[in-house]
């Protein structure tokens, strides 16, 4: 699954949740290709991809995107996107 | 002999002297450290070559924006004008200084690695860009001050100083942190931290009885500054239109059709193709930036996985520090009161110098950046919150917008022929750290480095004495405040 998150200027918040996106999807066997943007070109990336993180702040700017988008408090928290992932893809 | 003469020659000039082609090299490295497959070794150093070049790309476009522009503020009112985006001055530096700041930001990773395994300061610098930045800045201020010969010396007084600093201020920050947070789970990785340092110090004078911000209700229709590449390209295409105005005033018809004349050097012919042509190198400008993010993000994305894994098996344990908007859920509408207020205080700042100081001492003009006052002020704002409520993230602001209006002016005085360039550096640590060092590289090579070893040792000696005696023991500034909070919640909710 392509999972893109979210971060205001995309190189700083967004590259360290990319990171522990990654180490919670391998942990949960979930086959998925995380990019890292920013908020300006989130909206044309959502396009392609099945799902949005993003932090409480930003998701409001993503309203109506075509993809569910999640919150994730904590981008340090591989745990809480775990559990995220979870409930989202249902595995 | 001599054909390994010529590879050795070959690959110290023709790769290891290519920032672009080194940059690739450490994120092989870096991959190769994480165990990943010959694939995903080779993708990762390919793209972070790239990446790299994408940004030299952007720089150009930049460039070609902000040449005219500061042309214009020359002629019109004599002074330097400056827009402080670290972005721009960093992809400006990259062609001369891309390999010896490559170089720096590798040793001064590991540096940081020794300080944090073998001392109290378990901090670990995780804000990519800024480590590149500071790099960046280390390399330019030291080739400078000892000049183009001291190659060797400029890499290792750099990796020293950067690894310094990476664990040093995070550590100084850290007390106000816990005040915010509320725990001493994060530390903070932004070369802002003595703008945040002061406002929380400034929040705990002003603000003892000063109610948060976060009980204030905002309006919505300020959210679209949050967009940075519009808020910048909107600043611009402001601050363009003015010095165009002006211009139009003040200047001789036939001068000013030639400010915009483009690459192809043909001028502008009549007053509204002037205008017109200012507010299209004003887009310019923003999709020069945006285009440098876009290469920044490809080589951190490289980067920074292969810094953490490295570091998490280093020192276990050690806490992370981050960039700024980790800090923006703690009190969303103190950041955007920091910014506004930082804001103004640069825009007072800058008439100041405009006013007084430009004139009496040539300091240059810097002009606001959207993106620093954003990020710095909005992160004081936050801190002073934190200990001073709302008069604590306004004054804490205000005072982060001077600070980050001056400081850069210093810092142009010590970067040789970059400091003309139209933009630099815009946080405080840049500011200070980079002016300091400049300063005292000034000294000449084996002074200067001597000088630079005893500013380094001190920082850590005093960061480890801050570490142990206040943050390990629990010191959280703002308790009178605290204590004042706790009683207002217990009036407001009768037993």
């Amino acid at each position: 699954m392509k999972i893109v998150c979210v971060c205001g200027m995309g190189i700083g918040t967004s590259i360290l949740l990319k990171m522990n996106t990654e180490k919670a999807a391998a942990k949960l066997g979930i086959d998925a290709d995380v990019t890292a943007a920013d908020i300006s070109s989130a909206r044309g990336s959502a396009q392609g991809c099945d799902l949005i993180l993003t932090s409480q702040e930003l998701a409001t700017e993503l309203d109506g995107a075509s993809v569910p988008v999640v919150v994730i408090n904590n981008f340090m928290d591989v745990g809480e996107i775990e559990t995220k992932l979870q409930s989202t893809t249902g595995r | 002999m001599n054909w390994f003469v010529t590879i050795l020659n070959f690959i110290a000039t023709q790769i290891l002297n290519v920032p672009a082609y080194l940059i690739g090299i450490v994120a092989a490295i870096g991959l190769i450290a994480l165990r990943r497959s010959v694939g995903q070794v080779i993708a990762g150093a390919l793209k972070a070559a790239m990446g790299y070049l994408i940004l030299g790309a952007g720089a150009t476009v930049v460039v070609g924006a902000l040449t005219p522009f500061g042309n214009l503020i020359f002629k019109v009112s004599g002074a330097h004008g400056v827009v402080p985006t670290n972005e721009v001055i960093t992809a400006q530096a990259s062609t001369q200084y891309g390999a010896t700041s490559a170089y720096i930001i590798v040793l001064g990773f590991i540096v940081m690695l020794m300080l944090a395994r073998f001392t109290p300061l378990k901090y670990v610098f995780l804000t990519g860009h800024h480590m590149v930045f500071m790099s960046t800045l280390l390399a330019v201020v030291l080739s400078v001050g000892f000049g183009s010969d001291h190659g060797l010396l400029v890499v290792i007084a750099g990796s020293v100083l950067m690894g310094v600093i990476m664990v040093v201020m995070p550590a100084f920050a850290q007390p106000f942190m816990n005040r915010l947070t509320g725990a001493d789970q994060l530390a903070i990785g932004h070369f802002n931290t003595l703008g945040y340092i002061m406002s929380g110090a400034i929040g705990t004078a002003v603000g003892k009885k000063s109610k948060s911000t976060e009980d204030l209700t905002f309006p919505d229709s300020l959210r679209f500054l949050r967009d940075s590449m519009v808020s910048t390209t909107m600043l611009m295409i402001v601050l363009y239109l003015v010095f165009a105005v002006w211009g139009a005033i003040k200047l001789p018809f036939a001068d000013l059709m030639k400010i915009f004349a483009g690459s192809s050097g043909t001028p502008t012919v009549t007053l509204g193709a002037y205008f017109m042509a200012a507010f299209a190198q004003a887009l310019q400008f923003g999709i020069g930036v945006a285009i440098i993010l876009y290469g920044v993000r490809i080589i951190l994305g490289e980067l920074v996985p292969a810094f953490q894994g490295i570091a998490e098996r280093v020192v276990p344990g050690a806490k992370p520090a981050l960039d700024i908007p980790i800090v923006f859920p703690f009190g969303p509408n103190s950041a955007l009161i920091g910014f506004l207020s930082s804001f103004v205080g640069g825009l007072a700042t800058l008439a100041l110098i405009a006013v007084w100081f430009g004139p009496a001492w040539g300091v240059a003009l810097i002009l606001p950046g959207m993106v620093p006052h954003f990020f710095d002020g909005g992160g004081a704002g936050v801190f002073g919150n934190a200990t001073g409520g709302r008069r604590g993230a306004v004054v804490g602001g205000f005072i982060n917008g001077i600070m980050i209006t001056m400081l850069p002016a210093w810092l142009l005085t010590v970067m040789g022929s970059l400091g003309l360039a139209n933009s630099t550096f815009g946080d405080a640590d840049f500011g200070w750290f980079g002016s300091v060092t400049g300063e005292i590289s000034k000294v000449g090579p084996t002074g200067g480095s001597l000088l630079m070893l005893l500013m380094a040792v001190v920082l850590v000696a005093s960061a480890w004495v801050y570490q142990v005696r206040l943050v390990a023991r629990g010191w959280v500034p703002g308790k009178a405040r605290a204590e004042w909070l706790a009683t207002q919640k217990k009036q407001a909710t009768p037993a």
